[in-house]
């Protein structure tokens, strides 16, 4: 088995209002064949073993699904690889005696929470204004009673991709949530089911995004790049489409249909 | 509620503001090199296609229009710009590599910006409201603009400041086209390479264009 061993510098923040600084930390006998979230377990068992106190970061499946682990690693949102989570990424991709710098994914709409952990909620609150489809409850539908050409369901799927882990915030520079934005209304939009409500949607969480905080778009295309689940930056063009139609033609929202809008 | 949806405060419908004007700009300074391109032919053709501008009536009318493009062009940049240092209030202790990291030329474009702000007005200042010498070629007098250009551009340190100046817009042309397509809301697969390949041609002709008159005057122009 080969192993390597690290320099890390990792930023430590005790809380929200702390100024927070970089720690150094010695990784020793890292196996190649780790994830990079397993090396910080294995850095934090060390600390836990000398009393000291772990640092914190977010993780959950671990197979890149949930979108829950974060982190940029020298720079790069998840790290340097293409399409991959941070818990994707394997050691092997470090060379021995590398210095490595961790950080929490920074924005002023992500607020550092402890260490290396964010308040990712915005995200949330921006689903919660118009990344839905409003439907009745009752008995389903028949299967296929409504057409989707396959072009448009393969489409929407690519957008539904978003696992919503916020790396397209962290890269760029001005921490504009363009790409998640845009790939959750892609995802609705592009389907018949989010139909009556695009124009809506497109204002209301254009509306809560600008509400959060967030940056402008200015076309880098680094958000694309950072990306685990490569989204294309063709969506933030359709939400820019939609957008400028829904400014266009949109009737405001009268007080009878306030209750959904 | 009406609030709240303003096109004019949120961050797109200001970015889309930026794209309009930004195309009128581009616009203008296609058929300003275009224009400019004359010098090749003879002094007297230059000269009379500005009198020929000068004297149009709705000269002032189009002057107003890209006046007013370029103030809002820049101010809503700004404000966005300044919008965008708040919402990254703190770098990365590195930055990103490959294709993770920002390109130099989109990342400052408000510092290319400012620069061609500054240009623009010391350009209008050397030419539009500089020496009005006069000339006439028999149908009555006329300004000798070419008179002044060749002796603004034997100025080696006007060439100079004019190149680096040139260059820049070149660079700002190339993310800025590309851009306001985008912004604007077209991409397709059928279609981007083709507009990315139009916005970096677009860059290339217009600052090439523009680099031509102050070289050619400085290297080849004998009075």
């Amino acid at each position: 088995m080969k192993t390597i061993n690290l320099k890390l510098k990792i930023w430590r923040q005790s809380g929200p209002e702390d100024k927070g600084h970089f720690m150094d930390f010695n990784a020793t006998n890292i196996s190649t064949d780790m994830s990079f979230l397993e090396m910080l377990d294995v850095v934090n068992s060390d600390l836990i073993k000398q009393n000291k106190e772990p640092i914190e970061f977010d993780h959950d499946c671990r197979e890149g699904i949930c979108g829950t682990c974060s982190l940029v690693i020298n720079g790069s949102a998840h790290g340097p690889e293409l399409g991959t989570t941070t818990c994707q990424l394997h050691m092997r991709k470090f060379n021995d005696n590398d210095t490595v710098y961790i950080e929490p994914f920074r924005a002023k709409a992500f607020p550092v929470i402890k260490d290396l952990v964010v308040d990712r909620s915005a995200f949330d609150r921006i689903i919660a204004a118009g990344g839905f489809i409003s439907v009745n409850t009752g008995s389903a539908q028949d299967a296929n009673a409504i057409p989707v050409a396959k072009e448009k369901a393969d489409l929407s799927f690519a957008a539904a991709t978003c696992i919503g882990c916020g790396a397209c915030v962290a890269s760029c520079k001005n921490a504009s949530a363009s790409l998640f934005v845009a790939a959750k209304m892609a995802h609705l939009n592009l389907l018949p089911q989010g139909q009556p409500e695009k124009e809506n949607r497109a204002l209301a969480m254009v509306a809560q995004m600008d509400q959060e905080g967030f940056g402008s778009c200015t076309n880098t295309g680094v958000c694309s790049a950072a990306c685990p689940k490569e989204i294309s930056l063709e969506t933030i063009a359709q939400m820019n489409r939609t957008f400028l139609q829904a400014s266009l033609g949109n009737r405001p929202p009268t007080k009878l249909s306030e209750g959904g809008f | 509620m009406l609030q709240k949806y303003c096109f004019f405060k949120s961050t797109i419908g200001r970015k889309q503001l930026v794209a309009l004007t930004g195309l009128i700009l581009s616009l203008f300074v296609l058929t300003h090199m275009a224009g400019n391109l004359l010098i090749l032919v003879s002094p007297q053709k230059y000269n009379e296609y500005a009198h020929s501008l000068v004297s149009n009536p709705f000269l002032e009318l189009i002057e107003w229009v890209l006046l007013f493009a370029l103030v809002s062009h820049f101010i809503i940049a700004m404000k966005l710009q300044i919008n965008n240092f708040k919402a990254k209030p703190q770098a990365y202790a590195r930055s990103g590599q490959g294709k993770k990291g920002t390109d130099p030329v989109s990342q400052t474009m408000a510092i290319q910006g400012l620069l061609i702000l500054v240009f623009i007005v010391l350009h209008l200042i050397t030419f539009k409201y500089g020496t009005s010498y006069e000339v006439n070629y028999g149908t009555g007098p006329m300004r000798d603009l070419h008179r002044l250009v060749v002796e603004v551009f034997h100025n080696p340190i006007y060439v100079g400041w004019y190149l680096v100046a040139l260059v820049v817009l070149g660079l700002h042309l190339k993310h800025g086209v590309k851009s306001l397509f985008q912004t604007l809301g077209f991409n397709h697969p059928k279609y981007q390479c083709a507009l990315q390949v139009f916005a970096l041609l677009y860059a290339i002709v217009v600052s090439c264009g523009f680099i031509i008159q102050p070289i050619y005057v400085y290297f080849i122009f004998q009075n």
